[in-house]
């Protein structure tokens, strides 16, 4: 401790500190007794699972087992590449539908977009409908789509009246070729309305003077939209292109609710297998290194692509 | 359809004479484009009605009838023989007035604990300055990225061990394990990363000599937080509210594996009791419609704010 100087002088900012001190520990305070609960919640149900997924997936853990877990190694990870056909195909299937999805989903959306970008009358009115399947629960979608898709179903009589009785379909959710393209297309029907409003909003930030310069010197429409619109569209595609990928990857309730993975695991995904796994047959070890495989996949995916999309600015 | 009507009322509000002879190509050539604009919506819009107009129409009709209309345009009119029998049906084989109570009681708590606490914690981390603040915000981001999926499994074990209150014979006791409760729906999904990262987006972007001025009259943070941030912050919190409901509503996965008892279900597994003994698709179309019409009609009340809310949750860097 320095002795205090006994001048007035130097007394006020000494005493101005000490103030603002004590303000900034009350501060303090106030700030981490307004994060505590939600801090709390995310140590609790996000932070305490990441953890436990991960040291489960070095054990043999099994849900409800008198025997406490015990650790195996990497032996987990291994069965999954090498043991389990099943896991490798579902990790082949999941690949197909982002690979599909992800472009497909992007570029409907943004034709929709583009679509009711305009001061038209009856737009809002087009907007809401495109976006209907998206607050409808993905579990009725599937439902219904299940129901449509049947053999003498909606879908194949809508197929007969439209080719007049040429191709009549085909037994779509029970053949192993058609089973993964249905709950695809169903997929994109579902969510590609949430992506038009994305980029939606995306489109309206850019200046309607670009395109009347645009105009001015007789830019065609197509020239317009990969002059203009694109250009102006880079930071939405970043979020839209990363937001499909990660539910895409994610693909779960279609395939649980329309076919349990079948017919002979043509939709069974990462996803589904792990729940399959480490639920129904309490196999939570297992399980988990299948969880932790599909996050570091998730995650160097999503790395990768927000590299790629960067690198072009 | 309706497109028709205003199609018609446009032409004749906006372009009511086209004079001279180039001026007229021009805009009968604009005019074909919005015809053609509306003709591509339309089929579009079809495309994204019809299996829900076939769900509702199916679900007044007997199980024969939904099958023999298939083949032709009765699938989508309510054609025949209409009744509400389904819906009668529904009520008789499902406790449905308890699906749908536990379903709106987990939404409703998941929703709004969520926005007191998710919104404590936005402004926690935009408006005050505290040490560890940046580490924290960066870690809130972080877990962003963390899909619910992978850590669904883990968090089956991690909640079957957490201790729980229990009232047995009029004595408060404590007991081991969270399966088969109310809270096992709802706390988990209470704090949100997604949600207080929009907060403090939102908060922060309110000047904060607002907050200067409050403490100079001796307000309290809380005070701050509860009597100027919060009613500033309508946008952000019809955002939040919207973007939360709707997966909460929804859940389905999660309560799949941690709620066996029928009686603390939501309405989304309620579901399976359909397909146990014959499946009747009739019921089935009854039941999907009465749970996806209260959603249907909330959307179609507040699609302004759906939209934005949507929009919002886009834009950023």
């Amino acid at each position: 401790m320095t002795v205090t100087p006994p001048t007035v002088a130097a007394e006020e900012p000494r005493r101005e500190l000490r103030r603002f001190r004590s303000i900034k520990g009350r501060e303090t305070w106030a700030g981490l007794g307004m994060i505590a609960p939600a801090g709390i919640l995310l140590v609790l149900f996000l932070i305490i699972p990441v953890i436990l997924a991960f040291t489960l997936s070095f054990t043999n853990a099994r849900l409800i087992s008198p025997n406490p877990p015990r650790f195996v190694g990497m032996d987990n990870f291994v069965r999954a590449f090498t043991a389990d056909p099943l896991f490798v195909q579902s990790v082949g299937n999941t690949a197909v539908f982002a690979l599909v999805v992800v472009p497909v989903q992007a570029a409907l959306g943004l034709l929709l977009a583009v679509l009711v970008n305009r001061r038209m009358r009856g737009v809002t009115a087009f907007r809401v409908i495109f976006f209907i399947p998206v607050v409808t629960s993905i579990v009725v979608v599937s439902i219904l789509w299940k129901f449509m898709y049947q053999q003498d179903g909606l879908i194949n009589s809508m197929i007969d009246a439209l080719t007049f009785g040429l191709w009549s379909g085909a037994d779509w959710l029970n053949d192993p070729q058609t089973a993964l393209g249905a709950i695809i297309f169903m997929s994109i029907w579902q969510a590609v309305g949430f992506h038009m409003i994305i980029w939606l909003s995306g489109l309206q930030t850019i200046p309607e003077e670009l395109y009347e310069a645009a105009r001015m010197d007789g830019a065609s429409p197509w020239r317009q939209f990969t002059n203009v619109t694109w250009p102006g569209l880079r930071p939405t595609m970043v979020f839209v292109l990363v937001t499909i990928t990660i539910a895409a990857l994610g693909l779960f309730v279609q395939v649980d609710v329309m076919t349990q993975g079948g017919p002979q695991g043509a939709t069974s995904t990462i996803v589904f297998h792990a729940v399959r796994k480490g639920y129904e047959q309490q196999e939570i070890g297992y399980a988990a290194a299948i969880s932790l495989i599909f996050f570091v996949a998730v995650l160097i995916i999503a790395l990768i692509q927000r590299r790629v999309t960067r690198e072009k600015d | 359809m309706s497109e028709t009507r205003t199609l018609t009322t446009t032409r004749d509000a906006r372009r009511p004479a086209p004079p001279a002879a180039p001026v007229r190509s021009e805009k009968s050539h604009r005019r074909r484009g919005k015809i053609l604009l509306y003709v591509a919506m339309s089929l579009f819009g079809m495309l994204f009605l019809f299996p829900l107009v076939f769900m509702f129409v199916s679900s007044l009709k007997p199980d024969a009838q939904i099958l023999q209309d298939v083949d032709s345009v009765n699938a989508f009119l309510p054609t025949g023989d209409i009744s509400l029998d389904n819906y009668f049906g529904v009520f008789d084989r499902v406790p449905v007035a308890q699906f749908l109570f536990n379903s709106v009681f987990v939404t409703v708590l998941t929703v709004g604990l969520g926005l007191i606490v998710n919104s404590m914690a936005g402004f926690a981390l935009s408006r005050l300055e505290w040490k560890g603040r940046i580490v924290v915000l960066a870690l809130v981001i972080a877990t962003l990225i963390v899909p619910f999926e992978t850590i669904a499994v883990p968090m089956v074990y991690w909640v079957a061990q957490l201790p729980t209150l229990v009232i047995e014979g009029g004595v408060l006791k404590y007991d081991f394990g969270w399966l088969n409760t109310y809270e096992v729906q709802i706390v988990p999904f209470i704090a949100n990363a997604f949600s207080i990262f929009l907060f403090t987006q939102y908060f922060s972007t309110i000047p904060k000599s607002l907050d200067e001025a409050a403490r100079i009259d001796g307000a309290s943070w809380f005070t701050i937080y509860r009597r100027i941030l919060v009613p500033l912050s309508g946008p952000a919190f019809a955002t939040v509210a919207i973007l939360t409901f709707l997966p909460a509503w929804n859940q389905y996965l999660w309560p799949l594996m941690v709620v066996q008892k029928e009686e603390l279900r939501p309405v989304m597994v309620g579901m399976q009791y359909f397909f146990q003994l014959n499946t009747a698709w009739g019921e089935v179309m009854a039941y999907t419609s009465l749970i996806t019409l209260p959603v249907l009609i909330v959307f179609l009340i507040f699609q302004r704010a759906f939209v934005s809310s949507i929009a919002a949750s886009g834009v950023k860097g």
